[in-house]
């Protein structure tokens, strides 16, 4: 493990809590939809939440405002005990496709939000965290190489080293691998978790699947449609780290069950 | 254990492989370069036996015999700096001025339309009311404001070659995807950050398109300037040469000036490759 790169990012111990929302509500004034209503988060220093819920629910509009891309209408969204007004480098994203510029290599990809934030030299001094993120995620000796060369799978493994590069209090998944076929998703869901305990990040994870929810999560957001809200927060008392094995056990379908069950009824309403 | 029986026989003589030829039709499987030279000789032999019959006039059609002594007779002038090299200078000097008159001008307006609501919304509907008109029959007044000289031309040149450049230009900055704007919004990247770091490198593809496009309109712009506006280019040697009857020259001086319009569209061919790297190569003239 490199200690260089896995330090603690937020600064707090573990457990303690990092990002807080507080009975947040979003309604779009245009066609007067409430997109969320009263939702109220606590995120703690390493843990990994994830939300789950039928599209409408509200969960891109919850990532959104997490982000700093949109205001919420009411409530209170704060990150490490600053109010989020707008994007923060302390807040990491990685969405469901790679995003990599074609016209830049792999590191340069990686050292982006640098150069963006800082400026070109900043971005040259961050190359060799760069390099040690690549390694960190199996893509050493993929340095200079362009995305046009990398399959799904790298890609999206070289867009975590993106997100890292800042040292992100939190991170922000949307829908990560989705775009993978289901070997590779599941490959790159365990080294997810991997990279995750090596740097206590603090991840937050959008999906719509329930089998990934489970296996990736401590704490699983149920959310439910018109308005967008929480119905419940399951815990997954699984042990970690966790295993694909893990994936059979009783336990695990008492889990999925569970939620599915959730998500069913919230389907009927 | 379960005993596996493999399917391999035993005897060597049962042994056939499923080998079969799988057909190509002939025509998909000529090399280019045959294919090429065939239909060159087919048009060369039909214009040579059209013409040789008597089927048409040696006035509205040459011979190519006669075609291959005229251009001769031109390229013994351009290579020894004749006054065909001194049009031909003047027309490449109009098309070079008309084709960096035109990626300024449509480059910026293509910013302007691409980047902002205010182009989009205002100047945006005025480009494609321009657009829509016959360009060339602005001629008569570019002349009237810049007189007989290579200046009329130049302006036709560009005011024809920059509209692709605007529309190619506005195209490509709309080619970013969502992902790509958020990822840019969630480091924090002001407008100009994303429209250099991002949007611009994303449209090239599209600019490189609306270039071409424009290198091909350059061309035509200059010379029907000089059909219409006089002066002492190429366009001017051939309706001279038309107006004489002498249809072996009007056709070798085409053949000439399409080296011209070839050359400016390889050099922006060349430098795609080189600036879009990334960009695989597609089959088609306007796309590659």
């Amino acid at each position: 493990m490199n200690t260089a790169v896995a330090h603690d990012y937020s600064g707090a111990p573990l457990g303690a809590p990092v990002y807080e929302l507080t009975q947040v509500s979003k309604t779009y004034a245009r066609n007067r939809v409430v997109a969320l209503e009263n939702v109220s988060l606590t995120l703690r220093k390493g843990s990994f939440t994830s939300v789950i819920g039928s599209s409408g629910c509200g969960k891109s509009t919850l990532l959104k405002i997490m982000a700093g891309l949109i205001p919420p209408t009411k409530g209170r969204v704060i990150l490490q005990n600053q109010p989020v007004k707008g994007p923060r480098r302390d807040i990491g994203m990685m969405f469901q496709q790679a995003t990599l510029f074609p016209w830049k290599t792999a590191v340069e990809n990686i050292v982006l939000p640098i150069e963006i934030r800082d400026g070109k030299a900043a971005a040259k001094k961050a190359m060799d965290k760069a390099h040690e993120l690549l390694e960190i995620v199996g893509l050493k000796g993929f340095e200079n190489v362009y995305p046009n060369e990398l399959s799904g799978g790298m890609a999206q493994r070289a867009s975590i080293c993106r997100m890292l590069i800042t040292e992100p209090a939190v991170l922000l998944l949307d829908e990560p691998f989705s775009a993978l076929d289901e070997l590779s998703r599941d490959m790159m869901n365990m080294e997810l978790q991997r990279i995750c305990r090596e740097q206590d990040a603090t991840a937050f994870l959008v999906t719509h699947s329930i089998q990934e929810a489970v296996i990736l999560s401590d704490d699983i957001v149920v959310m439910k449609p018109r308005p967008g809200r929480i119905a419940e927060v399951v815990s997954v008392d699984l042990p970690r780290p966790r295993t694909l094995e893990m994936m059979t056990t009783p336990k695990f379908g008492e889990i999925v069950d569970h939620i599915r069950g959730m998500l069913d009824k919230g389907e009927d309403m | 254990m379960t005993e596996y029986q493999t399917n391999a026989p035993t005897d060597a003589e049962t042994i056939q492989d499923t080998v079969w030829e799988q057909e190509i039709a002939f025509i998909d499987s000529v090399p280019r370069w045959i294919a090429m030279t065939f239909v060159f000789v087919v048009f060369i032999g039909t214009w040579q036996l059209v013409t040789s019959f008597g089927l048409v006039s040696p006035i509205i059609l040459p011979t190519p015999m006669e075609t291959l002594k005229d251009m001769i007779f031109v390229g013994q002038n351009l290579a020894t700096g004749g006054y065909m090299l001194v049009s031909l200078w003047i027309t490449i000097q109009e098309v070079i001025y008309g084709f960096a008159l035109a990626i300024a001008i449509g480059f910026s307006l293509g910013v302007l339309v691409g980047e902002t609501a205010f182009g989009e919304k205002a100047v945006m509907p005025y480009l494609v009311a321009i657009d829509t008109m016959p360009k060339v029959a602005f001629a008569p007044l570019f002349v009237a404001w810049l007189g007989f000289g290579i200046e009329s031309k130049v302006a036709l040149a560009a005011f024809i070659a920059t509209f692709p450049i605007v529309v190619g230009t506005a195209a490509g900055l709309h080619a970013a995807d969502e992902n790509a704007r958020m990822l840019f919004k969630t480091m924090g990247a002001s407008r100009m950050q994303t429209l250099i770091k991002m949007k611009l490198p994303t449209g090239l593809p599209q600019i490189f398109t609306g270039l071409k496009i424009g290198a091909v309109g350059v061309m035509a712009g200059a010379i029907t300037g000089e059909f219409l506006g006089g002066g002492k280019g190429f366009g001017e040697l051939i309706r001279v040469a038309a107006s004489q009857l002498n249809t072996p020259r009007v056709f070798s001086l085409i053949l000439y000036l399409s080296v011209v319009g070839l050359v400016l569209y390889l050099i922006v061919q060349w430098t795609q490759r080189r600036v879009v790297f990334w960009q695989k190569e597609t089959v088609g003239s306007y796309d590659g």
